[in-house]
């Protein structure tokens, strides 16, 4: 083994004809992406605006950019075991080879919840938590630039295993004793790790961020009980956050020294117990599906309540059900592995703890049901999401339910039943509250509105091509199809197969569609940005701002007398006060963020391939900069009230000025 | 307004359509829901009398979602708009009460049913058990008949009625032994012993597979389990006692990983123990 | 310097940013704290699991680990003196309290760094068995958080130094001084679950 090359050799970079393609078509993209910004000479904007910017509203923007290019690669990954399995039956042995194929599915589960779904959240937390509690930032800005760029490098971290050695093939979850070094000896599970880890890292800062933000920097008069029911889901998820990713660090860095430094915790011999591993990584993987959850559930109460023209029903009963549900999540874990052994009592309990969920789930649905009753409904294309949600989260709701008994769970656990179970919550849920919220959020961070025809269109492509790529799967597991195969013998499940490929083109158009949306939204947009900042007759603090809003958010930081504030604005129970400017103080931009992730990005490069030297210097330089950055003191610039009052006054539009 | 959601509505209902035939069409090889086995019939029926309860929650959930969209849509001018009637307190307890009463009803269920088909209970039975070990290797099934001491790979022949006693266990990493037309699942480990208790009802041949990603080959696991009459299985014993032995030198050639799906063999079992070995092999401290 | 005056003449807003910081620290304590508990967990679950090797009562030298214990709480208790003179802008004993509290906290760390060897050397590493895994892993991520504690020590006693007593300072202490207590707590818990329980 060479020193100063730790593992990393010449057949690192040597792959077969996809991966190379990939390779080229990344490639490609890159070199267009970098040729647009030089020609048009960008590179000092982007820096200066946008790569060392603590403006959450940037921020939050940066996070949906990294978002939507992994949710193209998860939907590849989709593609390719659609494809794969449509033909690959009996004598017929497909184009991707069981490795691969095995790769091509642990990227796919790995990219969609850590880069599409987690990143999807906080892009949603960082632009609406400070706007929605009437604050101009959050807790600690500084802190939230580098949870960015550690969630950027982690994602840069996971394309580079595409072209420097090779990906897991061990699941997005990478069980032992597979996952360990026995096993799986090659780079595939360290990158796995490396990546979890810096994104694990990314995930905790925000999540106490947001915590202190919404606890200590909420607008004067904003009671708990007074907050938006979506700042109460996003505070659910953040308490699972704190509490859950510091068990998956943990978890993770076990993993890692068993198969770097032969360490014996999930290992077959010596003792080791590879049901510990089991056991830990889903006490926070089931917090984790809540926390991808809970903001959905939250986008899309705002969306009815807003749609509807009518307040939220049944608020108090809504926040209840939010804070048990984050409750129960803790006490669920083990229906992740009924099957396991654990004897008829645990698995009991388990089954119990998490049929109970259903009630406080149920709940939430029959309020947003009521608040459309009586209301006047304007079926913009993030209520169509809602009604598309409200039909597969309740179907797929029913098979988790089917799921929780373990004695139908030991029919159905592996199969693809669950995979069509798990995707109808993480697609009817997740994503279409991300869709959703998207629509709804979009000319407020923009100041223009997504094509709505186009959206329409979006929402019934990926609608049809979500039934078509499911439901069938539904069935294909009662047949006995277990999830991860890459071939089958069975003729009898190739059509059904068949009929979840052709679901993939509805949603491939779909997403083509979601795109031109913004292009033709941006061509056809007004520029009056006083209707703009106000875009849906909303009721929460975010619509009284211009859009997009300035820097500081609110010159004046508003009293809330009650919930829904601006609604109540608009109605004339509450007064704006007329208070004079002052000076706002607003944290300066800095590079350090991206430079400290980089080195992040440079140590988990180095720990993956064994280049021990290099990742110590990497380290010692990341603990520099930490240093050099906490040395000084707090590094704000003024924005006089004279500035304020000039922007103000002149209707603040920051695309037109750049 | 109607108008626009017309073409997508029978898009949707042609697509059910379809699904719901090719449904009909294979519904023998619905392997869960139609049973050949005690253990398995009764985990379909505790599937079906679930879904029955849940959906009578769920179904008006997908009456009312629709309704309300149409009937309460801003085009309709006939309809009461209360923007401030924002709580209920029946409603509350309709909601909160009713699905709890259909949770502690599916609860009740969870509690018997997972102590009735607990995979490590014995099945209640007068016919004496038929004692089968399982060894999950890398990419292949190892069933072992101790008390006929012979063994076979990659098909599983018992006598139908008779409860089937399984000892589970593997010598590669974590996977699943599932033969969903007899029964449910349970994993198999290395270095662990799990138990699974099933018995068939009808004869005929059951697909089983493994359900737990174990590297590489792991699509090549599945095998075939074949329940016959009392006298067609003693027949099959007694010319797979005149196989090849399976002892440590076989066992150790046999557990390489394979490339394709094995043809099924059987063996004469040399090693009465051989089962207890390969549990009690990944005790210890590792020999490296 | 006017600089910084000009940005100390907001005395409120430095108020709100030492609350926040601190009651995200606190929040930051507490996954940690999870963290540790993981880790508990994996001790707990696996302790048994000798492989043939030895186990605690075999290994573990009670008197050892006390005096560790006592060296990490004397630390802890001039830490308290060191933030307590620090909020009366002492200069020179906020650097000789924190300076005890290092060289406290560094004897510490040598005589585990010392155990540790030893049961290299006779064979019983973390390669051993899972037992030895948990137990290095458990003690071990406790020691790196000292190292850790130990060198923000430096950074802050240079610091102060340099800079004085200035709010962000005095937070930042406060910050290091609930880091340092807390870490005296999670080995409170080692010494009780791994040690003391692992002798009997």
């Amino acid at each position: 083994m060479n020193d100063l090359f730790g593992k990393l050799d010449i057949r690192a970079f040597q792959h077969d004809a996809i991966e190379n393609s990939v390779g080229v078509v990344i490639a490609l993209t890159s070199l267009i992406i970098i040729g647009f910004v030089t020609y048009h000479g960008r590179w000092k904007w982007l820096w200066k605006e946008w790569i060392t910017s603590l403006d959450p509203k940037r921020i939050g923007v940066m996070y949906l950019i990294v978002v939507l290019l992994m949710l193209f690669k998860g939907v590849m990954d989709a593609v390719m075991m659609r494809a794969q399995l449509a033909m690959a039956v009996g004598d017929t042995a497909g184009f991707l080879g069981a490795a691969h194929f095995q790769q091509v599915f642990s990227a796919h589960g790995t990219t969609m919840i850590f880069f599409v779904g987690m990143g999807a959240i906080f892009a949603t937390m960082n632009f609406v938590v400070p706007l929605q509690i009437g604050a101009r930032d959050v807790a600690f800005p500084f802190l939230n630039s580098l949870s960015f760029w550690l969630f950027a490098v982690s994602a840069a971290l996971v394309n580079v295993s595409m072209f420097v050695g090779e990906f897991s093939a061990t699941g997005w979850l990478a069980y032992p004793p597979l996952s360990g070094i026995e096993y799986s000896p090659g780079v595939g599970v360290d990158y796995w790790i490396w990546v979890l880890q810096i994104s694990g890292v990314s995930s905790l800062l925000s999540g106490i961020n947001f915590l202190v933000t919404i606890l200590k920097m909420r607008a004067p008069g904003m009671t708990l009980m007074r907050m938006p029911i979506f700042i109460w889901s996003i505070f659910g998820a953040l308490v699972l956050i704190v509490v859950a990713f510091p068990i998956l660090t943990a978890t993770l860095a076990l993993l890692a020294l068993d198969r770097v430094l032969g360490m014996h915790f999930f290992t077959s011999a010596a003792g080791g117990n590879p049901m510990m591993y089991i056991n830990l990584i889903w006490a926070w993987g089931h917090p984790e599906v809540y926390i991808l959850v809970l903001p959905a559930f939250g986008i899309f109460s705002e969306i009815v309540s807003t749609f509807s023209q009518k307040k939220l029903f049944g608020y108090t009963s809504m926040v209840w059900a939010l804070m048990i549900i984050t409750f129960l999540s803790f006490v669920v874990w083990l229906h992740h592995f009924f099957t396991m052994g654990a004897g008829a009592n645990v698995n009991a309990f388990f089954g119990i703890m998490t049929v109970l969920i259903a009630v406080p789930t149920g709940v939430k649905v029959f309020n947003w049901l009521f608040t459309m009753r009586q209301g006047k409904i304007h079926l913009s294309t993030p209520m169509l999401w809602f009604l598309a949600f409200i039909f597969i989260f309740s179907t797929g709701g029913m098979t988790g339910v089917l799921l929780s008994i373990p004695p139908a769970d030991f029919q159905l656990h592996n199969s693809l039943f669950l995979i069509a179970h798990f995707h109808s919550m993480v697609i009817g849920g997740v994503l279409f509250g991300i869709f959703a919220g998207l629509s709804y959020w979009f000319p407020k961070f923009t100041g223009f509105k997504l094509d709505e025809r186009l959206g329409r269109y979006a929402f019934w492509c990926w609608f049809i091509g979500f039934l078509l790529a499911f439901m069938p799967l539904y069935a294909l597991g009662l047949m006995g199809a277990t999830r991860r195969l890459d071939h089958y013998e069975v003729h009898a499940w190739q059509p059904l197969y068949m009929i979840a490929a052709a679901g993939v083109p509805f949603i491939i158009v779909g997403i083509i569609l979601q795109n031109l949306q913004i292009l033709v939204g941006y061509k056809n947009r007004k520029t009056d940005s006083a209707i703009m900042g106000d875009s849906w007759n909303g009721r929460t603090l975010e619509w009284s701002t211009s859009s997009p809003p300035p820097p500081y958010n609110f010159a004046i930081i508003p009293h809330v007398g009650e919930r829904d504030p601006f609604w109540a604005v608009k109605e004339g129970n509450e007064k704006p006060e007329h208070r004079k400017y002052e000076d706002i103080m607003m944290p300066r931009n800095t590079s350090f963020g991206f430079w400290i992730a980089g080195f992040a990005f440079l140590i988990g490069f180095a720990i993956i391939w064994h280049i021990w030297w290099f990742g110590l210097l990497c380290l010692a330089t990341l603990l520099t900069l930490v240093i050099i950055r906490t040395w000084g003191g707090m590094d704000e610039e003024v924005i006089t009230a004279e500035e304020v009052k000039n922007i103000e006054e002149k209707g603040f539009n920051r695309w037109q000025q750049s | 307004m109607t108008k626009k959601y017309k073409f997508p509505f029978f898009l949707l209902a042609g697509l059910a359509l379809v699904l719901i035939a090719l449904v009909i069409h294979y519904r023998e090889h619905i392997a869960v829901l139609s049973p050949k086995g005690f253990i398995a019939l009764q985990e379909r029926d505790l599937i079906i009398l679930s879904t029955v309860l849940m959906l009578i929650i769920v179904i008006p959930v997908l009456v009312m979602a629709p309704l309300f969209a149409w009937r309460y849509h801003e085009s309709n001018k006939g309809e009461d708009y209360k923007p401030d009637d924002d709580h209920n307190l029946f409603a509350e307890a309709v909601w909160w009460g009713f699905p709890t009463i259909i949770v502690i009803l599916i609860s009740i269920l969870t509690w018997e049913s997972s102590r009735e088909l607990d995979p490590f209970r014995p099945l209640e039975s007068d016919t004496k058990p038929l004692k089968v070990q399982v060894i999950a290797l890398q990419w292949k099934w190892l069933f072992i008949y101790p008390e006929e001491k012979i063994a076979s790979l990659n098909f599983l022949p018992i006598p139908v009625d008779t409860p089937i006693n399984f000892q589970i266990t593997a010598d590669a990493p974590m996977n699943s032994f599932w033969i969903p037309q007899l029964g449910g699942q349970i994993y198999a480990m290395p270095g662990m012993e799990t138990k699974l208790h099933l018995i068939a009802d009808k004869t005929g041949t059951f697909r089983g597979s493994s359900a737990n990603l174990s590297g590489d080959g792991f699509a090549k696991m599945y095998f075939e389990s074949k329940a016959m009459d009392k006298e067609a299985f003693d027949q099959w014993v007694k010319t797979a006692q005149n196989s090849p032995t399976l002892d440590t030198a076989a066992y150790t050639t046999l557990a390489l990983p394979n490339d394709n799906n094995d043809t099924p063999q059987t063996f004469q079992l040399k090693e009465e123990n051989l089962f207890d070995q390969i549990v009690m092999k990944y005790m210890g401290p590792t020999h490296e | 310097m006017a600089a910084e005056l000009a940005e100390h003449a907001h005395p409120e807003h430095d108020r709100e940013v030492f609350e926040r910081t601190i009651f995200g620290f606190w929040m930051y304590l507490m996954s940690d704290c999870v963290l540790f508990g993981t880790l508990f967990a994996t001790y707990a679950v696996l302790q048994d699991s000798l492989a043939g090797g030895p186990s605690g009562k075999e290994l573990f030298n009670l008197p050892y680990a006390l005096l560790e214990t006592l060296i990490l709480l004397t630390s802890s208790f001039t830490s308290g003196l060191a933030m307590l003179s620090a909020h009366k802008k002492n200069l020179l004993r906020t650097i000789l309290y924190f300076a005890i509290t290092f060289i406290l906290g560094a004897s510490f760390l040598t005589l585990e760094i010392n155990e540790f060897s030893h049961m290299v050397q006779e064979g019983n590493s973390w390669q051993r068995s899972a037992f030895l895994s948990s137990y290095f892993t458990l003690v071990s991520t406790h020691g790196l958080h000292i190292t850790v504690g130990l060198l923000w020590m430096t950074v802050m006693m240079a610091q102060v130094l340099v800079r004085g007593f200035l709010p962000e300072t005095l937070k930042r202490l406060t910050c290091l001084c609930l880091f340092w207590h807390f870490l005296d707590i999670v080995w409170i818990f080692i010494f009780t679950f791994v040690y003391l329980m692992g002798v009997t």
